[in-house]
């Protein structure tokens, strides 16, 4: 079907980058991927994450160290393969 | 009647099947078989069958080949040996073949290969796959043959010594190599130890050479043998020889007999009695093929047919000649196919005597469509023996399923091989894909074979090889039990003279190591370490460090170091090292981090009892030193003592070996160290000086220039020790005549004089330039002149200034058009001396003058040149009047006919108007231009560019001294060089352009440009379109803008598509500046993106882009967000060019409107029911994400939970 050759390089290109997606990423691999995005932008961004943690009463490391942890499945896991 | 036809059709069946059992056992049986490419199988019976290395070249003398490699592929034999070889392919060539390879025709690789790359024919696939043959019971057989090969050279030397005094050569081969006179000890070839008088002997022609050499030289007729036993008996070596030898016989039809004769004995069946069985079998074909000698492609065309008695007699005239009765021995040649294979006619100028007819029956015939493959260019005769099976017209249905996936495979190959481009894409896309389902030997056992094929072409072997690696790629482990096949036919190609195949070979054999594994690799490799022939050697040891490179050399470490110290074998150390050479050559710096081991691994080897091991551990440490410049000499600290005391006791090759890594070891060393071990090894060298052997005198060289070069060498100490003896033996005659030492000596006095000082060494040579020899001539010129080039010439005072510019200035009025060393040599010594060049400069321009008005164009043209070059050194001298004198002088000559002088005369004036300036050029620039204005509309490229660049030059800097008119006239003139063909012409013409609207103003010259847009050739249209743009930017856009976006409302095609293209250039070059421009074009691109015309919407969207791209930050938001409205429908567009600008065009807002706008559009599409329109989609998205992804965090949509997952991102929601 392909009747431009650089797309298959440039999409080639693109999957070789986490978060990037395709015609067959679902709702949910998609919306991980931007809470990723998001969780690593406060954890690289120290006045975010003082912010988020005067918001939350808890001390900057804490909140830091939770959203690295809630990075492995940021929205829960995955739903069963019929439901999506 | 129909079972009587049943009966026969039985009993043909089960002839065929004896017949192949038949080959089959002689397969097995003896040695005697050659197992033939074509019938490789990946049959269990096979494998295991015979020797594999039967077909070796036993009789290489083992002892003298211990030749170190280089990366030369030429093979350099004794002199005599080398003419001997070059007569007898004198005789042996045939005119149409040479004809033909004088049209640069013959792209079969066979025919160009050297004697050394032949030996590859003599390697055979492997029965089989390795698969079943243990790795104990290959070593075991390798060992068998190294005993055997051990043994027939200990006969033959037995014999020769037998023979006595045959002369001085044979007792040398006996002594081995080192002591071989002249023999290049560097060489990839072994060059062989001539075994007696070898009267024009192959000398690779096995063990025959002792008999051949004792039976007298034959006349043609009687070398026809009486019968084929007798013929049989003459190769003392097994049949198998009878495949790959004969390469370089003397060919005359006669004596074509004898070899088809003794093949079919070898095969133990005349062909003839299969003939009305079976198509030709394989093997007959690959032998008779092999033993065409070259492979010689064997298309029939009318050309290369028999010729018929009645052609011959209409050729050569009735009289004085007569038939003469063919000696009673002769056979004639039964098969007629063969019989064209054999003897090509010679190109016939026969058009006097006899027009040939055109219906010639065709002796075969050649099928042009190959069922299930469709029509194909072309199909050879040699396509027969490969692809002949799928010709044989049987039913697909009747066939296993194994048949019918290796007739598939076979026909992609032809399709891959033989068809054109669309077919062979489609084929080649197939066969990678369906790789797995093929199976490894489906695929290989076919693909290995053709590319062993005598009558391989370049391109073939491309495609071929590359089946191979896609095949591999898909394959995976799979390809493991054909590892040794593969490397025995993509080996050869690591030692090919083209480097692309040289890039290839190593391509797969390292994709092969990766796909196989080091283990299986070095199994395989292995048994041919230490093998007794050189060029399995040598092609396994450079097989080896690819499979190093590829999987990292600590990982082969080990095992080289076990093969470097291997007891058993000299031949195994030798290949180590070499491994270790060849990992340097190729890994360059990467091999630093494991320098130390690897020197550790062939350190020894400098003190090895064998010659050639010592040499090649020589040439390992040059090539290590060399890839580790400038580090690791640490690493050297336990070589260093072994190559000095070696340098003592080596003489000719082997000393060179040591000097070479001397010499790229010492600028590795510090400053006191290099001093110490430069003196020690000056001895030596200033000792070699005088050697005759010119391989010995270009390391000389090398080595002194390397150990010149470093900083601890005293200058004083050169100018003493060195420099006497260099000019007394390499500032000779002699020396200009051969390249590669011309340029050696020049390179290395180049160097000394950066060391001791330009003046010291022009000073010696500075007399030489009035030589008798032009080319001792040229080689001193471009030595002084590459001196002062890099030195100056502040330091040449009084004398040696005046002998300097003597010499030059007789050497160019002596120059004979041999380049441009002379004419640039002049021109780098007078721009050296400068100012002090002016009490020359009356003598230069005289002569000058006089040689401008020379009769030969040549020394015309030289004289205009001199011009170019001497010009900014008499405007520095203040010798303006005399400029003016040779500017009028080339004015005048502006008539000129050569357009070669013609652009040097415009050049000459160029430089002469650069350096003198508008205002006070002689003639004044009134009357030059409008003698420029018709030099443009020549054709030539050199006038046209010469003379563009002055009018350009005279437009940009003097415009005012010219008419508006003239000016106009010109730019007629111009247009026409916008077809010029070389781009900086192009270029040049479109910059005039420019300069000239910014002196005549930009309305004329627009004007004239956009009728331009009319015509129909595209490039044309394409230069105006950016003469526009440059325009536009060199008189502001406002000036253009209102023509062009008029011009825009003409309603033709070409017109409104080069106006679109002018603002895309336009928008390109003004940059920013095109913010005040926005608004104005805004209705003009919405037109252009909804117009019908794909070009229109390609068009506007690279304006688009541009221009988005130079408001990016400077609120333009607004009408640049209106336009990506227009734009964004665009997307789904599939032309490459068009989605191309499309999604450029969106990269661009999205800089200039922030990720967030261009996420909203995306949106909508990201999950869209269709598939297209969510490819589409998700691409832009992806293109955006990569781009800017920490941007996106703010502006992902707001989603809600959703059972057991949160997509809520409730950070966002805090507030404070």
């Amino acid at each position: 079907m392909d009747k431009f050759g650089m797309h298959n390089q440039t999409e080639h290109m693109f999957a070789r980058y986490a978060g990037t997606g395709h015609a067959d990423t679902t709702r949910h691999q998609w919306l991980t991927s931007q809470h990723r995005d998001t969780l690593a932008h406060y954890v690289a961004d120290d006045s975010l994450a003082m912010y988020i943690a005067m918001a939350e009463g808890e001390s900057v490391a804490r909140v830091k160290s939770g959203m690295l942890q809630r990075m492995r499945q940021p929205c829960g896991p995955p739903p069963a393969k019929d439901a999506a | 009647m129909d079972d009587a036809l049943k009966a026969q059709l039985e009993a043909e069946r089960r002839g065929r099947k004896q017949l192949e059992a038949a080959a089959q056992a002689r397969n097995d049986g003896s040695a005697d078989a050659a197992p033939a490419l074509g019938e490789i199988k990946y049959d269990t019976d096979i494998y295991g069958s015979g020797d594999k290395y039967a077909d070796y070249d036993t009789s290489i003398d083992v002892g003298a080949d211990h030749v170190p490699q280089k990366d030369r592929f030429s093979i350099t034999a004794p002199r005599e040996l080398i003419e001997e070889l070059q007569s007898a392919g004198d005789e042996a060539e045939d005119t149409f073949k040479e004809i033909q390879r004088m049209r640069g025709i013959n792209r079969v690789i066979a025919d160009r290969e050297s004697d050394y790359h032949k030996r590859r024919h003599a390697r055979q696939l492997p029965g089989g796959s390795d698969d079943g043959v243990g790795y104990a019971e290959a070593m075991r057989r390798v060992q068998l043959e190294n005993e055997q090969a051990e043994l027939l050279d200990k006969i033959k030397k037995a014999q020769e010594s037998d023979r006595g005094s045959e002369g001085a050569r044979g007792s040398e081969a006996d002594r081995g190599g080192e002591e071989q006179p002249r023999r290049r000890w560097d060489d990839e070839t072994p060059v062989h130890p001539t075994s007696g008088p070898a009267k024009r002997n192959r000398w690779d022609q096995t063990p025959a050479d002792v008999h051949v050499a004792e039976t007298p030289r034959r006349s043609r007729w009687d070398e026809t043998p009486r019968d084929a036993s007798g013929a049989f008996g003459e190769t003392p070596r097994g049949v198998g020889g009878a495949l790959g030898e004969t390469p370089k016989r003397t060919r005359s039809r006669w004596d074509e007999t004898p070899v088809m004769v003794g093949a079919t004995a070898g095969f133990g069946a005349t062909p003839a009695r299969y003939a009305g069985l079976e198509t030709p079998s394989a093997r007959e074909i690959a032998a008779n093929a092999s033993k065409q000698q070259d492979g010689q492609s064997a298309v029939v065309d009318a050309r290369n047919m028999y010729q018929t008695d009645e052609e011959l007699d209409g050729l050569l005239p009735s009289e004085g000649y007569e038939i003469v009765e063919p000696p009673a021995a002769y056979m004639p040649i039964r098969t007629p196919a063969r019989k064209l294979m054999a003897t090509p006619a010679p190109m016939q100028a026969s058009e006097g005597f006899h027009i040939q007819e055109e219906t010639r029956h065709p002796e075969i015939d050649l099928p042009k469509e190959v069922p299930g493959v469709g029509a194909l260019p072309f199909f050879k005769q040699e396509d027969m023996q490969f692809f002949g099976k799928l010709l044989d017209g049987q039913n697909e249905d009747d066939l296993d399923t194994a048949e019918k996936r290796e007739r598939q495979v076979l026909r992609l190959l032809l399709k891959i091989k033989n068809g054109a481009q669309p077919m062979r894409k489609a084929a080649m896309r197939q066969i990678s894909e369906r790789a797995r389902e093929f199976g490894a030997a489906a695929i290989f056992n076919q693909v290995l074979p053709l590319l062993m094929a005598p009558s391989l072409e370049d391109q073939e072997r491309h495609l071929l090889v590359k089946v191979i690696d896609r095949a591999m790629l898909r394959l995976g482990d799979l390809v493991r039990p054909f590892v040794h096949k593969i490397l025995v036919v993509i080996e050869p190609m690591l030692i090919d003279e083209d480097r692309y195949a040289r890039a290839e070979g190593c391509e797969i054999i390292s994709n092969l190591s990766k796909a196989a594994g080091l283990p299986a690799m070095i199994s395989t490799m292995r048994p041919d370490i230490d093998h007794a022939d050189e060029y399995v050697r040598n092609t396994t040891a450079r097989a080896l460090s690819v499979v190093a490179s590829a999987l990292g050399v600590p990982a082969l470490l080990p095992f080289l170091k076990a093969v470097c110290r291997s007891k058993k074998s000299w031949h195994a150390r030798q290949t180590g090292i070499r491994v270790v050479r060849q990992i340097a050559i190729l890994v360059r710096s990467g091999i630093l981090p494991h320098l130390r081991g690897l020197v550790d691994c062939i350190g020894h080897g400098l003190e090895d009892e064998h010659q050639a091991v010592r040499t090649a551990t020589a040439l390992a440490l040059a090539a290590l030193a060399e890839a580790a410049a400038p580090y690791g000499i640490e690493s050297f600290d336990a070589v260093l003592k072994p190559l000095w005391l070696g340098i003592r006791k080596h003489r000719s090759k082997g000393l060179a070996a040591f000097l070479k890594a001397i010499g790229f070891i010492i600028p590795l060393m510090d400053v006191e160290y290099a001093n110490h071990y430069t003196r020690e090894v000056m001895v030596i060298l200033v000792r070699e000086f005088q050697s005759p052997d010119e391989y010995m005198k270009n390391i000389v060289l090398k080595v002194v220039k390397q150990c010149v070069s470093t900083p601890g060498v005293p200058v004083q100490y050169i100018n003493d020790e060195v420099l006497p003896e260099y000019f007394r033996n390499f500032w000779v005659r002699r020396m200009a005549l051969e390249r590669r030492q011309y340029y050696q000596v020049v390179e290395t006095t180049v160097e000394l004089a950066s060391k001791v000082g330009g003046a010291e060494i022009i000073g010696r040579i500075v007399l030489h330039l009035k030589d008798e020899s032009a080319a001792y001539r040229n080689m001193v010129m471009e030595a002084i002149s590459r001196i002062i080039a890099g030195l100056g010439a502040l330091d040449i005072e009084g004398r040696l200034e005046e002998l300097l510019m003597d010499g030059v200035l007789y050497a160019f009025q002596e120059q004979a058009g041999e380049g441009p060393t002379v004419l640039s040599g002049f021109g780098v010594v007078v721009n050296g001396l400068g100012v002090r060049a002016k009490p020359y400069l009356q003598q230069i321009t005289s002569a000058l003058l006089w040689r401008l008005n020379n009769q030969s164009p040549q020394i015309r043209q030289q004289a205009a040149d001199l011009v170019a070059r001497v010009a900014p050194v008499m405007r520095a001298c203040g010798e303006d009047e005399l400029m003016g004198r040779v500017s009028t002088m080339l004015y005048e000559y502006l008539g000129e006919e050569y357009p070669e002088v013609l652009g040097s005369i415009l050049g000459g004036l160029k430089a002469i108007v650069n350096v003198i300036g508008m205002a006070d050029m002689q003639p004044p620039i009134g009357d030059l231009l409008p003698r420029l204005t018709p030099i443009l509309k020549n054709r030539h490229e050199k006038v046209q560019e010469n003379c563009i660049d002055l009018v350009g030059r005279i437009a940009d800097r003097g415009a005012e001294f010219v008419s508006a008119r003239e000016w106009m006239r010109n730019c007629f003139s111009l247009l026409d060089l916008l077809r010029a063909n070389k781009k900086a012409i192009r270029r040049a013409a479109v910059n005039t352009f420019g300069y000239i609207a910014k002196a005549i103003g930009p309305q004329d010259v627009l004007a004239t440009l956009l009728n331009n847009l009319k015509v129909q050739e595209r490039q044309n249209r394409v230069c105006t379109t950016v003469a526009i743009a440059i325009v536009a930017e060199t008189c502001a856009p406002f000036t253009v803008l209102p023509a062009l976006m008029n011009e825009y409302r003409v309603p033709e095609l070409n017109v409104q598509n080069g106006v679109l293209k002018s603002f895309s250039f336009l928008f390109e070059y003004i940059g920013d500046m095109g913010r005040d421009y926005v608004n104005a074009v805004t209705p003009l691109l919405e037109d252009a993106l909804v117009d019908r015309d794909l070009v229109h919407r390609q068009q506007a969207a690279s304006v688009i882009k541009h221009m988005a791209l130079g408001v990016a930050g400077l609120n333009n938001e607004g009408p640049v967000l209106h336009l990506l409205n227009f734009l964004w429908p665009n997307i789904f567009e599939t032309s490459p060019h068009s989605i191309c600008a499309v999604l450029e065009a969106i990269e661009s807002c999205r800089l200039c409107l922030g990720p967030g706008r261009i996420m909203q559009y995306t949106l909508q599409g990201l999950f869209h029911p269709a598939r297209k329109t969510r490819e589409v989609y998700w691409r832009i998205y992806n293109m955006m994400y990569l781009a800017s992804q920490p941007a996106l965090v703010a502006f992902y949509p707001r989603i809600e939970d959703d059972g057991a997952n949160t997509y809520r991102r409730y950070e966002l929601d805090y507030v404070i």
